[in-house]
C-alpha cells in the first residue's frame, strides 16, 4: 500500500511539473508533451490530480544553490519562513521528522514524514508516512538560474485531506489558499536568504505578525 | 511620540503614537530633524491612493539623527542621515541592478498581494505611502524605524544644514532621474509639465545635463517664475494652447523630450478628464492623465517620454496610436534613490545644485495639518513645506 501510494505520487508530482533530473531529454520531452502539450508547469493548469490537491510555486534567489539546499535540508529551519509550520522535530539520522502544523482554534496537527528522495544540492522530496493526519508529499528543487541570478527554487506540495473530525480541520486549514501560502512561504525564504531577515512594517516588536500570532 | 496620521480624505491629524523600536538586525531608529510634505502626499490626502488605513503615519521625505541601531546596521549613533523614501535590501536581483525602487525584499510578504494583482509583480516597500507599498510608518513624526539602514541612509557632513540636503530623500533624485529618463542630448528641447518641486528639479537637472532649451508648463505664476529663474522658458497653459506653442517653440518638429511631473490628479478641461474626476470621486478611479496625454501628442516622432508623476491604476482613452506611430520611448518608475544620493550630494557640496530656493514654509510638526491644507489649496505660494519636530509652535 505504501509503495503503491508512493508510485502514484511520483507520477502525480511529475505531472505537476517537476522536471527532476530526467535522464534522457528526448524521452522526458515526449513524456511531458503527452501529459499537457505545452511547457508550462502542470500546477499552473486547471486540471485534476484525482483526490489530491497540488500546488506549486517558484522563486528566484540570488544565492548559491548549495547554500539554499543546506538551509532547507535542516528541516528545523523551515518554521522560520513557513507560516503554518510550528515546529519540525528530527527523528533519528535518516531524515525522518515530525512536522507540527498549526490548525484552527489554537490546535495543531502532527505529520510524520520520511525523505522520499534526495539529490544533494538539487532536490529534496518528502512524504507523510501511512496513518498520518494528512496524506501529503512535497518536493523542493534547486536549479541554477541564468547568469548571476542565483537559484530557482520550486516547491510543489500535494495533499489529500482525510475524512473525520481532524480531517475537516486540516481541510479548512489547507483551503486557506494554498497557492498563496506557498508563494508567501517561498518569498519569506528568499528574504531570509538574501537579506538575513524577514521584512516587517511593524513599528514596535509586539506589532509584528509573528508576535501577534503568538499572542492569539 | 507625536506623528502625523491619516484618517480619511483631507483629514490628517498630529497624534501621540507608540515610539518605533528596533525589530530586525539591520534596522536603525532615526530622530527626525526635518521632514517635508511631498506632492505625492497630496494624493494620499485626496484619498486617491488605495490601501491607506486610519492611523497610518505619513511622510517619506525626512532626515535626522541616528539614535539606535540593530546589530547589523552600519550606522552609528549620532550620525546625521538623509533617508531615501524607497526601502531597499541591497542584495536582491533588482537592487544589484541598481533598480532599488523595485527591491524584491522590502515589502512585507503579506502586503505584496495587492500590488502583485495590480501590476503583475509586487511593489517594493516605501515609507508612509499606504499598505500597497508595505504599510511602513513614515517620517512626519518624531522618530522613524528605518529597515536596511546599512543600504539606504546617506550620512551627511555637519557643515551642510538640513535644508541643503533634505531633498536627497526623494524629490531631487526624482527630478534628476526624470531628466535621465528623458535621455537628454545637447541639442534637445525638453518640455516639463508641472512646475512643482519635482518639475522644477527636473528642469534644473535637464539644464545641468546640457539640454539646449527647457520649457516649463504650469498655470501658477509664482511656480512659473521659479522655473524661469532656473533658466527655463515658460508656458502658462491657462493662457496658451500648449501643443501649438510647443510645436512653434521647436521649429515645427515637436519637442525632443517630454517629462510629466504632474501625475494622476492632473488638471485639465477636456471632457475625458471630467469623466475621470467623477470616477475617482465615486471610487472607480481611472487615473487622470491629461498632462501625459498632451505630452505624448506634443513630443516629436522618435521622441522620449519620461514619467516621474505618480500613477496608480488604469487610465481611459489612451493615445495609443500616437505612442506606436511616433515610435516613442516611454520610461517611468519610482525613483531608484539609492543610485543617485552619493553623486547628488557631491553636486550639492560643490554648488552645482542648490535646492533651498524651493522652500516656502517651515512649520513645527504640530502644524502639519495646516501645511497639508495650504500646500493643497494655495499651491502658488506654498511651493514646499518643511516640518521640524523640534520647532516651537508659534500659534
Amino acid at each position: 500500500m505504501e509503495r503503491e501510494t508512493r508510485n502514484r505520487f511520483g507520477g502525480l508530482l511529475a505531472a505537476a511539473g517537476v522536471t527532476l533530473s530526467a535522464g534522457l531529454v528526448a524521452s522526458f520531452l515526449a513524456r511531458r508533451r503527452a501529459w499537457h502539450g505545452d511547457d508550462a508547469p502542470g500546477y499552473t493548469q486547471p486540471r485534476s490530480f484525482g483526490d489530491y490537491d497540488v500546488t506549486g510555486r517558484s522563486v528566484t534567489i540570488r544565492e548559491p544553490r548549495q547554500k539554499l539546499y543546506e538551509f532547507w535540508r535542516d528541516f528545523a529551519n523551515l518554521p522560520r519562513f513557513m507560516e503554518n509550520l510550528e515546529e519540525v522535530r528530527q527523528q533519528g539520522d535518516d531524515g525522518d521528522s515530525v512536522w507540527v502544523i498549526k490548525a484552527p482554534a489554537g490546535r495543531s496537527v502532527e505529520v510524520e514524514t520520511k525523505i522520499a528522495r534526495e539529490e544533494p544540492g538539487e532536490l529534496i522530496a518528502w512524504r507523510s508516512v501511512e496513518g498520518s493526519d494528512i496524506d501529503t508529499e512535497g518536493r523542493v528543487t534547486f536549479e541554477d538560474a541564468p547568469g548571476e541570478r542565483g537559484t530557482r527554487v520550486k516547491l510543489i506540495i500535494a495533499y489529500k485531506p482525510p475524512a473525520g473530525e481532524v480531517g475537516k480541520r486540516v481541510a479548512k486549514l489547507f483551503q486557506r489558499e494554498p497557492a498563496i501560502q506557498a508563494r508567501h512561504d517561498l518569498k519569506r525564504f528568499k528574504m531570509l536568504m538574501e537579506t538575513g531577515e524577514i521584512a516587517t512594517s511593524a513599528r514596535t516588536a509586539d506589532q509584528t505578525r509573528a508576535a501577534q500570532q503568538e499572542n492569539g | 511620540m507625536r506623528a502625523l496620521t491619516w484618517h480619511g480624505t483631507r483629514d490628517v491629524r498630529v497624534e501621540t503614537v507608540d515610539d518605533p523600536e528596533i525589530i530586525n538586525p539591520r534596522d536603525a531608529i532615526v530622530k527626525i530633524t526635518s521632514t517635508a510634505i511631498c506632492g505625492s502626499d497630496l494624493h494620499l490626502y485626496d484619498g486617491v491612493i488605495p490601501g491607506v488605513k486610519p492611523g497610518d503615519v505619513l511622510g517619506h521625505e525626512f532626515m535626522g539623527e541616528v539614535v539606535d541601531t540593530g546589530r547589523d546596521s552600519t550606522l552609528k549613533k549620532g550620525q546625521r542621515v538623509v533617508v531615501p523614501f524607497t526601502i531597499a535590501c541591497g542584495g536582491c536581483f533588482h537592487c544589484k541592478s541598481q533598480q532599488y525602487s523595485a527591491c524584491d525584499n522590502s515589502n512585507p510578504v503579506e502586503k505584496q498581494d495587492m500590488s502583485a494583482t495590480l501590476y503583475g509583480q509586487p511593489m517594493s516597500g516605501l515609507f508612509g505611502y499606504s499598505h500597497l507599498t508595505g504599510g511602513y510608518s513614515g517620517g512626519q513624526a518624531e522618530y522613524v524605524r528605518v529597515p536596511f539602514s546599512d543600504v539606504g541612509p546617506i550620512v551627511v557632513p555637519d557643515h551642510l544644514e538640513d535644508e541643503k540636503v533634505l531633498f536627497l530623500s526623494d524629490i531631487l533624485p526624482t527630478g534628476w532621474m526624470a531628466a535621465e529618463n528623458a535621455d537628454i542630448q545637447p541639442d534637445d528641447t525638453v518640455a516639463v509639465w508641472g512646475c512643482g518641486p519635482v518639475g522644477l528639479f527636473a528642469i534644473q537637472s535637464a539644464i545641468v545635463m546640457g539640454a539646449a532649451r527647457v520649457i516649463g508648463i504650469d498655470h501658477y505664476p509664482h511656480r512659473l517664475e521659479l522655473a524661469r529663474k532656473l533658466g527655463a522658458d515658460i508656458v502658462n497653459f491657462r493662457e496658451t494652447d500648449v501643443r501649438e506653442a510647443l510645436l512653434e517653440m521647436s521649429g515645427g518638429i515637436g519637442v525632443d523630450a517630454v517629462i510629466d511631473a504632474v501625475g494622476m490628479e492632473s488638471h485639465g478641461f477636456a471632457i475625458d478628464n471630467m469623466l475621470d474626476v467623477a470616477k475617482q470621486k465615486v471610487g472607480i478611479g481611472a487615473d487622470r492623465a491629461s498632462a501625459l496625454k498632451q505630452a505624448i501628442l506634443a513630443v516629436r516622432f522618435g521622441g522620449k517620454v519620461s514619467i516621474p508623476g505618480v500613477y496608480g491604476g488604469m487610465t481611459d482613452k489612451w493615445p495609443l496610436g500616437a505612442m506606436m506611430e511616433k515610435g516613442l520611448q516611454i520610461r517611468g518608475g519610482q525613483t531608484h534613490v539609492q543610485k543617485y544620493t552619493k553623486d547628488l550630494l557631491a553636486k550639492i557640496e560643490d554648488g552645482t545644485l542648490d535646492t533651498t530656493f524651493l522652500i516656502s514654509h517651515r512649520l513645527p510638526l504640530e502644524d502639519a495639518p495646516r501645511g497639508y491644507h495650504c500646500f493643497k489649496e494655495e499651491q502658488d505660494s506654498w511651493t514646499k513645506v518643511v516640518l521640524k519636530p523640534g520647532m516651537e509652535t508659534t500659534a
